[in-house]
């Protein structure tokens, strides 16, 4: 007799909303695509085969990623990725949204200084800037502040998104993010530049270290003194230098910080969570929506990358490993008992993965999720970005 | 007794790209040590709480918690105790400031100021320097200071790879932005002691083609930067089900559906087409899958480390399994 039952895995998401990815990428409206999510979870790849997706879809695409290794340039096969847009070689276009040119595909690998570089080079005169750039301040600040690769990114995309405005070279913008220490790093970047700016303690900087005694206040005085005790007299002198220089920069800075954070929250953009079937990372993924929505941020949906493949047949984990251990009394080697205990270990993980999607969903209903199967080799080509992009928007292999 | 490969080291740094199991590994080589009868403090710097969950405790504060014991030697010797430490770099920039200057009044208007946050999130590396500076201090530590625990070894769950010389290295950058006064002193220490023949940096990867590439790139990064690198772990490790001849069987296509059925018949199930099919069709995937691995193994032999593995907990990683592995990296020479 054969029993019903039920079936969980990748492919059977009862009672969950399922991204539909491709609606996402052909909407003309979706200018920006934000693909956030925690560490090792697939994100570089994600953005990737979704621009090339929608560039061969007819998009006129550029993929924006930040991480420092060359994973991006790695996987889709440019050895060279420096601040500035190039065209991805092999993108075949059939699609065509306008109904004259076919989609394409650019890609860029932020260079966190050199953008902060040239952001106080188009502010400043050429003397100010020269001055700023030299300062041992800025060089710190501008090459190995963690947060500063956020602050670039956010820059950046402002830029790209001006000049894909201004030149019409682009209609959909995908953003990988960094890989923060923290989800917030991202979203708080504009924030914390200005809460910063406007603090007080820039206003202290500002305040000349040998200035008339009226304007120092008590308080002022007793911080002063206290950062001189433990930094020294020559790092506060450099960074009031870098502040003072740095001054009418800020103003600038700001306002564009607070332009790109408008962007983000505007109809036009749609964030996508990426996470993999593990607790910690779908911790991280829930933490992002909540964030999302409290940003009032287009969230568009969830994706859950590196699912692992749905078993065939019906024989559960357990009857599998039994059977296993009777195959095996009977024969040490048996190639059959081998073949079982993987099968034990595949039903397992993906019962396992489906449990943590549920548990997802259960909180979060409103968040339609695509699943995207596990390879079983790497993504290094355009072939594998294609193939991800497909499983993505869920075509199943027949 | 101390790690068999690294007798000299009181302090291990583990990274790895993100998703590779760095934490776990980190619990891991903390309760192998301590299964080694040392006492061991285990440091987490990201804020993520990772240790609580792993060890199912309450979220740990800014303070040294007993959370496990080591297993009995062979012998029955008594195990280590692991305590473990969440550093955050606000609270270790007052601890800090305490230790070393008598600012009274001074502190709260650093802190009214903005100061404060300032240091802890923006200020170039102060963040790292506080968050290493601890870490320093723990390693250090010696019984003259009665107050505190003395540890045989610390363990620090570190930055992922990419992030991984800057934030050892970076006390180089603000030394040199800091060219003289207190805060060189400091950051001189901590990167004597980053540098010495008492620290290890222990990368983890899994058996793939970035994570594998990144810790080659890591490896070459730290030597470049005169930090010691100590073992690779290569974590996640599929079952070896099969063995080398019937994976040659599975990928030269010479296994036979009939046979297959027929042993399914004799475990008890019935081997009808579409079960083997299914498992054929697993099989290949695996075959496949382990050939990878076989490649990116190879490469990792080839990294000028010495090399451990961790198998993949099929199940999910619970305290139970970080006593599993444990064992394993103490069998292993790791720990």
């Amino acid at each position: 007799m054969t029993r019903v039952r039920t079936r969980v895995g990748p492919q059977s998401l009862a009672g969950g909303r399922t991204l539909d990815v491709d609606r996402l990428l052909d909407d003309p409206h979706t200018g920006i695509i934000v693909c956030c999510g925690s560490g090792g979870v697939g994100k570089t790849t994600t953005s990737a085969a979704l621009a090339l997706r929608a560039a061969e879809r007819g998009r006129k695409v550029v993929v924006l990623t930040i991480d420092p290794a060359r994973r991006l340039a790695q996987a889709m096969g440019i050895e060279v990725l420096d601040n500035t847009p190039r065209p991805v070689p092999g993108v075949v276009s059939t699609g065509s949204t306008d109904g004259q040119h076919g989609g394409s595909l650019d890609a860029m690998m932020l260079d966190m200084k050199r953008t902060f570089d040239e952001v106080v080079e188009s502010q400043a005169s050429p003397e100010k800037a020269q001055q700023i750039l030299q300062n041992p301040f800025y060089v710190a600040l501008s090459s190995s502040f963690a947060g500063t690769q956020e602050y670039m990114a956010m820059e950046k995309l402002g830029q790209i998104h001006a000049d894909a405005q201004r030149d019409a070279t682009y209609d959909l913008i995908v953003v990988d993010t960094p890989p923060s220490r923290s989800a917030l790093d991202f979203l708080d970047a504009p924030e914390r530049l200005s809460s910063f700016l406007d603090g007080r303690f820039i206003k202290l900087l500002l305040t000349p270290a040998k200035g008339p005694a009226r304007v120092m206040t008590a308080g002022f005085g007793i911080v002063t003194n206290a950062l001189t005790k433990i930094l020294g007299a020559q790092v506060l002198r450099d960074m009031q230098t870098f502040v003072a220089a740095f001054d009418t920069l800020f103003g600038g800075f700001r306002q564009r910080a607070q332009k790109t954070f408008e962007l983000l929250q505007a109809d036009g953009t749609a964030f996508l969570v990426i996470a993999a079937p593990e607790p910690d990372a779908l911790r991280e993924a829930a933490y992002f929506v909540e964030r999302l929505s409290e940003d009032e941020m287009p969230l568009a949906g969830l994706v859950v990358n590196r699912a692992s493949p749905q078993p065939q047949g019906e024989v559960t984990a357990e009857e599998a490993m039994a059977a296993a251990q009777r195959l095996r009394k009977h024969d040490a080697d048996s190639l059959t008992a081998g073949l079982l205990r993987l099968h034990a270990d595949r039903v397992q993980m993906v019962e396992r993965e489906a449990r943590l999607r549920s548990r997802f969903e259960a909180a979060h209903p409103q968040v339609p999720m695509t699943v995207v199967p596990a390879l079983a080799g790497d993504v290094h080509d355009l072939d594998g970005l294609r193939q991800v992009g497909a499983l993505m928007a869920g075509e199943r292999p027949t | 007794m101390p790690s068999r490969d690294f007798p000299q080291v009181r302090l291990h740094i583990v990274t790895g790209k993100g998703g590779t199991g760095k934490s776990t590994v980190s619990a891991s080589l903390a309760l192998g040590l301590a299964s080694a009868g040392q006492n061991v403090l285990l440091c987490e710097v990201e804020g993520r709480q990772g240790i609580a969950r792993m060890f199912d405790v309450e979220p740990l504060p800014y303070a040294e918690r007993r959370i496990a014991t080591g297993l009995p030697g062979p012998d029955g010797q008594r195990g280590g105790v692991v305590h473990a430490l969440h550093i955050d770099p606000e609270s270790a920039l007052w601890e800090y400031l305490s230790m070393y200057y008598k600012l009274g009044r001074a502190g709260k208007a650093l802190d009214r100021f903005g100061v404060v946050e300032f240091a802890t999130t923006i200020a170039p590396g102060v963040r790292d320097v506080l968050l290493t500076g601890k870490v320093y201090e723990a390693t250090k530590r010696n019984a003259r200071n009665k107050k505190a625990i003395t540890y045989d070894a610390v363990v620090l769950d570190a930055p992922p790879t990419g992030r991984i010389a800057p934030f050892l290295g970076v006390n180089q950058e603000l030394a040199g932005l800091a060219r003289m006064g207190p805060i060189k002193n400091q950051a001189d220490s901590v990167t004597t002691l980053f540098r010495s023949a008492r620290t290890a940096v222990h990368l983890v990867t899994v058996l793939e083609e970035m994570p594998v590439q990144e810790t080659a790139d890591g490896i070459a990064e730290l030597r470049e930067h005169g930090l010691p690198v100590g073992g690779v772990v290569v974590n996640m490790v599929r079952p070896r089900d099969l063995d080398e001849d019937d994976l040659l069987a599975v990928r030269a296509g010479k296994v036979t559906k009939r046979k297959v059925a027929t042993e399914l018949n004799r475990g008890g199930l019935t081997g009808n087409a579409d079960l083997v099919m299914g498992l054929l069709g697993e099989a290949r995937d695996h075959a496949e899958r382990r050939a990878l691995e076989d490649d990116q193994r190879a490469l990792v032999g080839e990294l000028d480390a010495p090399t451990y593995e961790l198998p993949l907990l099929v199940g999910g990683v619970d305290l139970g399994g970080l006593y599993e592995l444990a064992g394993l990296l103490r069998d292993q020479g790791l720990a």
